[in-house]
């Protein structure tokens, strides 16, 4: 009976000495969606990857990934996932073609099917007509996305993509963030960490913020914006000089936030547009012309430092 | 022709498609091997020519029939910088971890680098055989006795696989490798390759003499039928049976440790 689960992950632990980079780990991932593991540089993020790839043994806990348990059935793991690391793993003497030929018989498929299967992703990766040129001469996108293209020679049901943009272009990272939507469309289950939190935003149907080894919260995009409570009303001003003049002008109960590069001052806003309204009349009493005025939702990256900061605090 | 060599075993075939995937790597970027070869050519040259007139063979016998053999060797030996470069490369560029996470047993790893390091060898020991010829080397015993030197070249080479392998994975930094090439130079210096033995100090004689390379050249000279530069000592009448002694002691010893570090990189 296969679990409902894609991924389950419970109390994993893993130390390296005297840092654990695995506290308590635990996780669940439905079939079929993307969930996004965010954190910072050293959270753990790839140390679970590995552990639930297969990888790495952990010191205790239970993982199973696609119904399999990840300690006592490694093998069977390996047949249903596929693992796209840091580092795009791919020959980069051979050619695109060469490339997924070799892994897909290694994968057990036969020549000709193997041949035929990398023809097909080379295709739907938009890599055809790069398929015989040795794979040094791509770009990184190019190489991420025939990297990708590896990992779906057996149709995983659940794939494990590490940091799958660091270090590409915005064009490259564009190409990978459509590959891993049409990836999901079609019912793969994808774990992808991220240090982005505009790429956990526009990918992840869940997100996990990751903090020293355990996840400090989960939830959708949205319901992680709502911990954080309160809209934000930002002011722009022309003169950096002005802002302590608006910062004074437009505090109500909490501290406003001053951004001396961008020019602005954030508010938190609990009432809303009757926050905004007080704060266009205050504004207007002290005679300051702010450029802009907004009243918008707390971003992700204010989620994931609050987050953090109360972590690190406790 | 491909399905007789495909053998039925999962983790032969994939040893025999990594190893494939070398060869692959000699087609579409051959200067490496060509330089490695030329490398080859050079030292023959360099010893053969520029040093050889001034060293004396103990036993007498003309030095480029010494030389050659221990040219054969020494080869073999550095073939392992080879090894573990590729070992290491693999590791750092997360293809190792690709095919640990893959369903394919580790040691279709061992076999690939194994039947691709074997095969660089082989091409480049034809090409020495085939230089040495020129330069006026000449084996003077039978085929059955050279085909047997060539088995033990090949039978230390496979010895120094597994110490490539260990090395390759357990130290996989771009140092460790540096630190590799520069001491197979005097691992393969200290040794009878270039000069006998018997003409160094006591203590440094001793040493270059119990260098599992030094068993390798003196049997393959043997057999080959060149001089050996040994006039007494064990060697004179061991030098076979320590040749096949050697790489198996070696072998016993890394093979496991390969396996070994292999297993470790799950910590």
């Amino acid at each position: 009976m296969p679990s409902p689960l894609s991924l389950t992950a419970s109390g994993l632990h893993k130390r390296y000495g005297d840092v654990k980079a695995l506290d308590d780990f635990s996780l669940d991932i439905p079939p079929g969606t993307i969930h996004g593991l965010l954190g910072p540089n050293g959270a753990g993020k790839s140390t679970a990857v590995r552990a639930l790839a297969t990888l790495i043994d952990v010191d205790r806990g239970e993982a199973s990934v696609a119904g399999h348990n990840v300690r006592t059935s490694p093998a069977k793991v390996r047949q249903r996932i596929g693992l796209v690391g840091q580092a795009a793993a791919v020959d980069e003497i051979l050619g695109g073609t060469q490339n997924l030929v070799m892994f897909g018989r290694l994968f057990g498929l036969s020549k000709s099917a193997a041949t035929a299967r990398a023809a097909q992703l080379l295709n739907a990766f938009d890599l055809t007509e790069a398929a015989g040129r040795p794979v040094s001469g791509y770009s990184g996108g190019m190489r991420r996305r025939l990297d990708i293209a590896a990992s779906l020679i057996l149709s995983p049901a659940v794939l494990f993509l590490d940091e799958p943009t660091t270090g590409l272009d915005p064009r490259g990272r564009n190409e990978v963030w459509r590959t891993i939507r049409t990836i999901a469309a079609q019912g793969t289950t994808v774990l992808l960490t991220t240090q982005y939190l505009d790429e956990a935003d526009q990918l992840a149907d869940s997100i996990s913020v990751m903090n020293a080894g355990h996840v400090v919260q989960s939830g959708t995009p949205d319901e992680l914006k709502k911990q954080l409570g309160a809209d934000r009303i930002v002011i722009t001003v022309t003169d950096a000089a002005e802002l302590a003049r608006v910062a004074a002008s437009v505090r109500v109960h909490t501290e406003p936030t001053i951004d001396e590069a961008g020019r602005s001052v954030t508010i938190e806003a609990p009432a809303g547009t009757a926050a905004l309204m007080a704060a266009v009349r205050a504004l207007d009493d002290a005679g300051i012309e702010p450029v802009d005025l907004v009243l918008r939702r707390p971003t992700l990256d204010e989620v994931f430092l609050a987050l953090t900061a109360q972590e690190n605090a406790s | 022709m491909t399905t007789l060599l495909t053998p039925r075993s999962p983790a032969l075939r994939n040893g025999w498609i990594l190893t494939q995937r070398e060869l692959l790597h000699w087609v579409r970027q051959p200067a490496l091997p060509i330089f490695g070869l030329l490398f080859s050519i050079m030292l023959l040259l360099m010893f053969g020519f520029l040093f050889g007139g001034a060293i004396e063979v103990p036993g007498g016998g003309d030095y480029i029939n010494f030389l050659l053999p221990g040219m054969f060797t020494l080869t073999m030996l550095f073939g392992l910088e080879g090894t573990m470069l590729a070992m290491s490369t693999d590791a750092t560029k997360g293809i190792t971890d690709r095919f640990r996470s893959m369903p394919i047993h580790s040691s279709a790893v061992a076999f690939g680098r194994c039947g691709a390091d074997m095969a660089s060898s082989v091409l480049n020991l034809a090409v020495l055989i085939v230089g040495g010829l020129f330069i006026g080397w000449r084996i003077t015993t039978d085929l059955g006795s050279a085909l047997v030197a060539v088995a033990l070249l090949l039978w230390l080479r496979f010895a120094l696989l597994w110490i490539g392998i260990f090395l390759g994975i357990a130290f996989r930094s771009p140092a460790a490798t540096m630190a590799v090439q520069v001491l197979v130079w005097p691992v393969g210096f200290l040794s009878n390759v270039f000069v006998a033995p018997e003409t160094m100090p006591g203590w440094l004689g001793a040493i270059a003499q119990w260098n599992p390379i030094s068993a390798t050249a003196t049997a393959t000279r043997q057999l080959f039928g060149n001089p050996t530069g040994v006039t007494s000592g064990w060697m004179t009448e061991w030098a076979v049976p320590m040749a096949l002694l050697w790489p198996l002691v070696l072998t016993l010893v890394f093979l496991p440790l390969s396996a070994r570090a292999y297993r470790h990189l799950r910590r």
